[in-house]
């Protein structure tokens, strides 16, 4: 059962404000998600190894070689707040 | 010339060639222009002038003038991609998806961007930014989703073909719901470098057209190998090789866990019906057993929310996309977040961040990844006596704009029969194959990983020898 501390919680670690009122209806709408996703605990899954993706391919390395990337002006295009060819942001307190 | 609407992409070249591709884009536009689908988001100022190009330089490339469509997740460089959400405002990508670079190679004309749920999370293109987009067949119904918009200009006569992606069902529902052909590829057999990501290990782009030739012809452009996506596989598939109208000694399989007590009677025989005409054109079926597909929900939902709440969390305001005044970095970003996403995006990052959170991880995550492998092995197992399995594609045909949008338990339930398919990466094509008060009920064939050839000659036979793909919406003809 999630909790309102719970989800104040995970808006913290998610980094997404929520109201009061969206703490109570979140609560309520992820709890009857969850309650759906309890069926997985009838599955016995001792012995099962976890799927992470199905592609079998592993540690897929390249060499270091360096190649062109974007220009600066090109990465910077998205955004009004940059400085000195650079992102701006708020400080972090 | 004659209406260019619902062309086959054979057609549409014929068209090119007695006319110009600068013509043929033009009647798309025209047709775009009055359309009230709101099935496009942005269309494409260059078009013409990338026609004209392409007739200037003598229709080089197999899919030279041809017009297409593509959902708003995947880059194109110098158009918007907004993935159908606020917190994307304004972006324009600096460069191309790889799948936009090998169309663009073949000569084809990008129309525009198409509508979606809101990254790619959802059933029915009710969670865009944009809002809905409409179903051709009945302007009250959803098209479905995510790739609602791409299916909808499809189906209505907007454009031949369209690309969308598929994490859970996004182009299999939207192609049953809109009554097109729709196909899932093989996990890695087609480059997801410049698709904004959703859940990385569940999805794939994905083709929607009017009929089996023209995915094809579609994939055999996008398909291959592309270094820059590390979890692409290098295998050749012969895609427009598979298009063969014969399917004697084919057995398929029927997994009695995809005909559950939620599928709509109609739909339910409108795919037996089929069945029975694979069987009439000499196939085989028998039922097979696959006892952890009722799990395999839950553990799609749980995958793919803990991969959106990690792949979400690159949209913070900084590089690009919508930015909320806050007194800190950390203030900022919340209230852009909170601002920026809508409520579904929103709902499955916070259930993805505790599922994968201190003390629940093991609980939910590690659990989900357990029953995928079960899930894997069940598709391993029926796909070991059969060549090919057939289901429904929805449980139900096309439901009304707003019916479940507010219960996001009822809205999951929908992908019951096309999520499976992403947890074990196999390739998966929805045809139509018939319909109910009107609406389009849609036939999932499933293979093998890698085996394309199997299922496209499996629907393209099918649809050579029903009509169901020749019926048009008649709200918008």
């Amino acid at each position: 059962m999630i909790t309102k501390e719970d989800v104040e919680h995970i808006g913290w670690l998610a980094r997404i404000e929520i109201s009061e009122q969206e703490t109570t209806e979140y609560m309520e709408k992820l709890n009857s998600v969850l309650a759906y996703f309890g069926q997985l605990d009838e599955l016995p899954t001792e012995d099962v190894p976890p799927t992470y993706h199905v592609a079998e391919v592993f540690n897929v390395f390249r060499e270091d070689v360096v190649k062109e990337s974007l220009p600066q002006e090109e990465v910077l295009a998205n955004t009004e707040h940059k400085q000195d060819g650079a992102f701006k942001s708020p400080k972090i307190v | 010339m004659a209406e260019v609407k619902w062309m086959s992409v054979a057609q549409v070249k014929e068209q090119i060639r007695d006319s110009s591709a600068e013509e043929v884009t033009a009647r798309y536009l025209e047709t775009i222009e009055k359309s009230k689908l709101n099935g496009y988001v942005a269309v494409s100022e260059k078009a013409v002038e990338q026609a004209k190009e392409i007739d200037s330089k003598g229709h080089q490339g197999p899919l030279a003038g041809v017009p297409i469509a593509i959902k708003d997740n995947i880059s194109v460089q110098g158009m918007q991609n907004c993935c159908g959400s606020k917190i994307l405002e304004g972006y324009v990508p600096p460069f191309n998806a790889h799948v936009i670079e090998k169309l663009q190679a073949a000569g084809a004309v990008i129309l525009g961007k198409t509508n979606m749920d809101e990254f790619a999370m959802g059933s029915s293109t009710e969670t865009s930014h944009y809002g809905p987009t409409l179903n051709p067949w009945d302007l009250e119904r959803v098209p479905g989703g995510s790739s609602g918009g791409s299916a909808a200009v499809v189906a209505g006569g907007e454009a031949p073909f369209a690309l969308g992606s598929d994490t859970g069902g996004s182009v299999r529902c939207p192609a049953a719901f809109c009554g097109i052909v729709g196909l899932k590829p093989t996990y890695g057999s087609v480059s997801r470098y410049g698709v904004v990501a959703y859940a990385n290990s569940l999805e794939q782009v994905g083709p929607l057209a009017n009929n089996v030739s023209d995915i094809a012809a579609l994939m055999d452009v996008i398909g291959g190998y592309d270094s820059r996506d590390s979890t692409s596989i290098d295998r050749k598939i012969p895609y427009q090789e598979a298009l063969k109208d014969d399917i004697k000694g084919l057995k398929i399989g029927i997994p009695k866990e995809f005909f559950g007590e939620g599928i709509n009677p109609d739909v339910e025989k409108a795919v037996w019906d089929s069945i029975h005409r694979c069987e009439d054109l000499g196939a085989s079926w028998e039922e097979v057993s696959m006892p952890n597909i009722p799990y395999a929900l839950a553990s799609y939902y749980i995958i793919a929310m803990s991969e959106a709440s990690s792949n979400l969390a690159r949209f913070d305001g900084t590089r690009y996309g919508y930015r909320e005044k806050g007194e800190n970095w950390h203030s900022m970003i919340s209230k852009t977040r909170a601002e920026g996403f809508g409520v579904e995006a929103k709902r499955r990052i916070f259930l993805g961040t505790y599922a994968l959170s201190a003390g629940y991880h093991d609980k939910y995550y590690l659990k989900a990844l357990k029953v995928r492998t079960l899930i894997k092995q069940d598709f391993d197992k029926a796909l070991s006596k059969t060549d090919v399995l057939m289901a429904p594609t929805m449980p139900n045909p096309a439901f009304k704009i707003g019916e479940k949008i507010e219960d996001p338990l009822t809205l999951y339930l929908s992908d019951v029969n096309t999520c499976p398919i992403n947890l074990a990466g196999v390739p998966s094509i929805s045809v139509p194959c018939g319909f109910t008060d009107g609406l389009p009920i849609g036939l999932q064939v499933i293979g093998k990983p890698f085996d394309e050839v199997s299922i496209l000659q499996a629907a393209y036979a099918f649809e050579q020898n029903t009509d169901h793909h020749t019926k048009r919406p008649p709200e918008v003809a």
